[in-house]
């Protein structure tokens, strides 16, 4: 064996690099569990009890506002004035889930209305940071806090499905009206709704929805008879919901709000016949595709790939909810939706404790519970949907609502309607000839026309325009690349992320880009040859 | 060189020139070569724009640049010349909140005027009636009549739908893997896609550009940094989009968002024919605070996203565009992470190097490769310019 070297020289390292500038964190925390539902306190209540510090924090209950801006999920404006009542809906959020007074009783430190707006892991291009550190927000404060490990239970969302009228009020996606119904004493502001999707998912909120005293007047489904099983069906026929198979809602109608539905009838190749017919309602509840929310996740760098039997796109995990990021874990349905764990959250449960075995060091040596084949193929599934709802609809409407950028705009490849640009796109540079060119990629079409840019970080239509892409390129929904999510994956005001503070040697040399002499010296006053010997950097400078 | 506009089969491997890099220095240069009628080929490791061409403030107000007047000529022509819009709005103001940052920012104006150019000294309530979102915390600022802000996205775009127009063929998802050298000059340019002949070839590859023309013996001194910027929610538009100040760089943008960036970047190592690794930061904080002080009226708005981009640098940050030394037929270019704004004159520089073998319209020799000659070897480590341990 060679000689030890002995530790190596210090090497120097730009004082204007990140180098010595490690984020201010105003904690550390043994244990930080994103998410307090069934996983996320039970994970937090497991590890509270085998002695660890543990943080548990959620967002909710999100205030009025933050709904009204769609965050974090699609309320479409369907919350009632109760959610302006804070104190009320923290009793609200706390009393519906039994499992809070045991995590109580543990020691878990519970931090409601507080979001984890950002987890950064170091990294090869992160070498500053001294280890994790989450990014969290609550009413008042931005803070950093430095985890030495994370479980992250960030639950689901739901895909969006365009139609004429689906920026009306009332329109909402199906986690988001359960969340309200459920979780915020009844705070949803329906009384009778449609229902769209039929698998399992969709059928747990209508009967959801109709258990709370909301009447259900229908369920509409594009494929020719429900997805979900026998049993699920015959529950929801029985709480005399009718299922509307081989339609969609051509248009939602109202003025102020949602008053009603244009349901129409498809052919069997899936394309509106032009029947309809009007069916009242105050809400439309899009329940197509529930979702796994790995935004956190995905933002950190961890590994995620496409995962039909999981509900689309999930973080790569090992048996025991380790992700591709060291110390990090997944668990509930950010880890992977399917029917049993619906229907059960002993899944959900049994994943938590897994995962905080694994963090004490008794990794399970049984295998993990995994999907069995999903019910649907979930790509013929949404692009029969996006078909039949979005590019056979009858009527122009913004499918990225934040960006107004409607199907045709993407499909045409449109510069953003807010230039007024009046030229035509040559047919040369549509969609079409980009797919032609090159694999799908909705970072591509997020560049070109914005979708999927706005306020609403892509909440409503990101799965959409995946769905559009796979689409147009006659391609598998998992050949579509996930659109790259961005911290901070809550929306930050300026004010509240400027207060955390920085490491002195950042205020010091802090420069709008590099802060070198030599890069905007005016080519007039260039010399010859560059050496460094030679480069004058006396003097204050500011980059240009 | 042969000029054939029109008529040629599309299924072509090669082409007269074949161009490295589909950033926007490498796309502007294949517009510019494709509108005369040139056959031209970009060659691109990833997806066009998708590297630090298209991850950049749109900033167009390099004073300090011997192509200075011919971007401030071009940029308002930009529009009608590519087909395509890119957003281009001119001129820019400049807020102070110190003596010291006004009087750091009074290069600009020097700078400027030595070419012809005029500023206005802004004291602090003209400042804030001209920036309806600033406060009055400012203690003045500068009104520059000269460079503006275009959006990078529009504009890499516009590049290469133009240059397609023209008949310049892009290849994305193609790393090269080598090129083939006779007597002196380069034949052609291997990749992961096949061979693809050559009469002229341009390296335009951001970071990967110095790995690039190593492989035809040219050394270039560069090292890639990663650097990063935040984008609020859009807000009322202000009757000049181009502010900026106060240790940032950025923009409102037509749309509305505040684009800004500044501060500490981190040197990082790049992989042969790999898109780097660049993620965003908590640094999102300390430009969110600066802005803040930038545009109190905006403190309220909410950051969206942040990101960072991969950019490389010289020694001395300046540009280089020169021919290859020992090849006879190719030519490098690295714009030294200050590329976006000085687009439409660097491209059509290269175009020039090209076709006239030297630039037209501007002496570029402080682009010059061989400045380096007497450059330390080791200059990297002197630099400091390393990836942390």
């Amino acid at each position: 064996m060679p000689d030890d070297p002995g530790p190596s020289q210090p090497r120097f390292l730009d004082p204007k690099s990140v180098a010595g500038k490690a984020p201010v964190v105003s904690e550390t925390i043994d244990l930080l569990v994103v998410g307090a539902g069934k996983a996320g306190l039970r994970a937090a209540i497991e590890a509270a009890s085998a002695g660890i510090q543990t943080v548990l924090v959620d967002e909710n209950p999100v205030s009025h506002e933050t709904m009204g801006e769609e965050v974090p999920r699609h309320f479409g404006q369907a919350m009632s004035g109760a959610t302006r009542n804070r104190n009320a809906m923290i009793e609200a959020f706390v009393a519906s889930e039994p499992l809070f007074e045991a995590a109580f009783e543990a020691g878990v430190d519970i931090r409601l209305g507080t979001a984890c707006w950002g987890l950064y892991a170091k990294g090869p291009a992160l070498r500053h940071l001294p280890g994790l550190v989450a990014g969290l927000v609550d009413a008042t404060a931005a803070m950093l806090v430095a985890p030495r490990r994370v479980i992250v239970a960030t639950g689901r969302r739901d895909m969006g499905l365009g139609f004429p009228g689906w920026h009306l009020p009332g329109v909402m996606g199906a986690s988001a009206a359960r969340l309200l119904v459920e979780r915020h004493a009844g705070a949803l502001d329906a009384k009778r709704v449609v229902v769209l999707g039929s698998d399992t998912e969709a059928l747990l909120t209508a009967l959801a929805l109709a258990g709370q005293g909301i009447t259900v007047a229908a369920i509409i489904e594009q494929a020719e008879r429900p997805v979900a099983p026998a049993d699920l069906v015959a529950l929801v026929k029985q709480a005399g919901i009718p299922i509307l198979c081989r339609s969609v809602v051509r248009e939602a109608l109202g003025r102020e709000r949602v008053e009603g539905a244009m349901i129409g009838t498809l052919d069997t190749e899936g394309i509106p016949t032009g029947a309809e017919t009007r069916l009242g309602c105050d809400g439309i509840v899009l329940a197509v595709g529930a979702v796994p929310m790995i935004d956190l996740l995905q933002a950190a760098g961890a590994a995620c790939r496409f995962d039909p039997d999981r509900g689309g796109h999930v973080p790569v995990i090992d048996a025991n909810g380790r992700t591709s990021l060291p110390d990090v874990f997944a668990i509930g349905d950010c880890a992977g939706i399917w029917p049993e764990k619906s229907r059960d959250s002993a899944v959900a449960e049994a994943e938590a404790r897994r995962a905080v075995d694994a963090i004490t060091g008794r990794d399970s040596a049984k295998p993990a519970l995994a999907p069995p084949c999903a019910e649907i193929d979930v790509s013929t599934y949404r692009k029969a949907w996006l078909r039949a709802s979005v590019i056979h609809a009858r009527a122009e409407f913004p499918l990225c609502q934040c960006e107004e950028a409607t199907a045709r705009d993407l499909l045409e490849l449109r510069p953003p309607r807010y230039i007024g640009w009046e030229g035509q796109m040559p047919e040369a540079h549509s969609l079409a000839a980009l797919l032609a060119a090159g694999p799908p990629d909705p970072d591509q079409l997020k560049r070109m026309a914005r979708a999927g840019m706005g306020p609403c970080q892509g909440r409503r239509c990101r799965e959409q325009i995946a769905t559009l892409l796979a689409l147009e390129a006659d391609a598998d929904l998992a050949a579509v690349p996930l659109a790259s999510y961005r911290a901070p994956v809550r929306p930050l005001p300026l004010a509240l992320a400027g207060l955390i503070g920085e490491a002195p040697l950042q205020t010091e040399h802090w420069d709008s880009w590099f802060g070198m002499h030599a890069q905007w010296r005016p080519f007039w006053e260039v010399q010859e040859h560059f050496t460094l010997a030679g480069n004058d950097t006396s003097g204050e400078v500011a980059s240009e | 060189m042969t000029r054939h506009p029109g008529g040629r089969d599309p299924q072509r491997a090669g082409a007269e020139v074949v161009i490295v890099g589909g950033g926007v220095t490498g796309l502007s240069a294949g517009f510019w070569l494709a509108r005369e009628g040139v056959d031209v080929l970009v060659i691109e490791a990833g997806m066009i724009g998708a590297e630090a061409s298209g991850r950049n403030g749109g900033g167009c107000s390099h004073h300090h640049s011997p192509l200075f007047a011919e971007e401030q000529r071009l940029w308002p022509l930009m529009d009608d010349l590519l087909g395509y819009p890119t957003e281009f709005r001119p001129e820019r103001i400049r807020l102070a909140f110190s003596e010291a940052q006004m009087a750091l920012y009074a290069r600009a104006k020097i700078n400027g005027e030595h070419q012809g150019f005029s500023t206005d000294i802004l004291d602090a309530r003209e400042a804030q009636k001209l920036v309806p979102l600033a406060g009055d915390n400012t203690v003045g600022g500068y009104f520059y009549h000269f460079g503006g802000h275009a959006n990078p996205h529009r504009t890499l775009s516009g590049y290469a739908f133009a240059m397609e127009d023209h008949g310049g063929r892009a290849k994305q998802n193609t790393a090269v893997t080598g090129f083939r050298l006779a007597g002196g000059r380069v034949s052609g340019v291997e990749t992961t896609a096949g061979f693809f002949g050559c009469d002229q070839l341009v390296i335009a590859a951001g970071p990967q550009t110095g790995r690039l023309a190593a492989m035809i013996g040219c050394d270039i001194p560069l090292a890639a940094a990663r650097a990063e910027m935040i984008v609020t929610e859009p807000l009322p538009l202000m009757p000049y989009g181009g502010i900026d100040g106060n240790g940032l760089y950025g923009r409102q943008t037509l749309r509305g968002n505040l684009a800004y960036g500044g501060g500490p970047h981190e040197w990082v190592e790049t992989e042969p024919g790999r898109a780097p690794d660049k993620p965003s930061s908590p640094l999102m904080s300390g430009i969110a605070a600066r802005l803040a002080t930038l545009l109190p009226k905006a403190a309220h708005a909410r950051i969206i996203r942040s990101w960072a981009g991969v950019m490389e640098n010289t020694p001395d940050g300046r540009p280089v565009i020169d021919h290859a030394p020992g090849v006879k037929n190719a030519i490098v270019a690295t714009l030294s992470s200050v590329g976006f704004g000085l687009s439409p004159a660097s491209g059509r520089a290269i175009r020039d190097l090209v076709i006239e073998r030297h630039c037209t319209f501007a002496d570029i020799s402080t682009f010059r490769l061989d400045r380096f000659a007497q450059l330390e070897p080791d200059w990297r480590e002197r630099l400091g310019w390393l990836p942390i341990p």
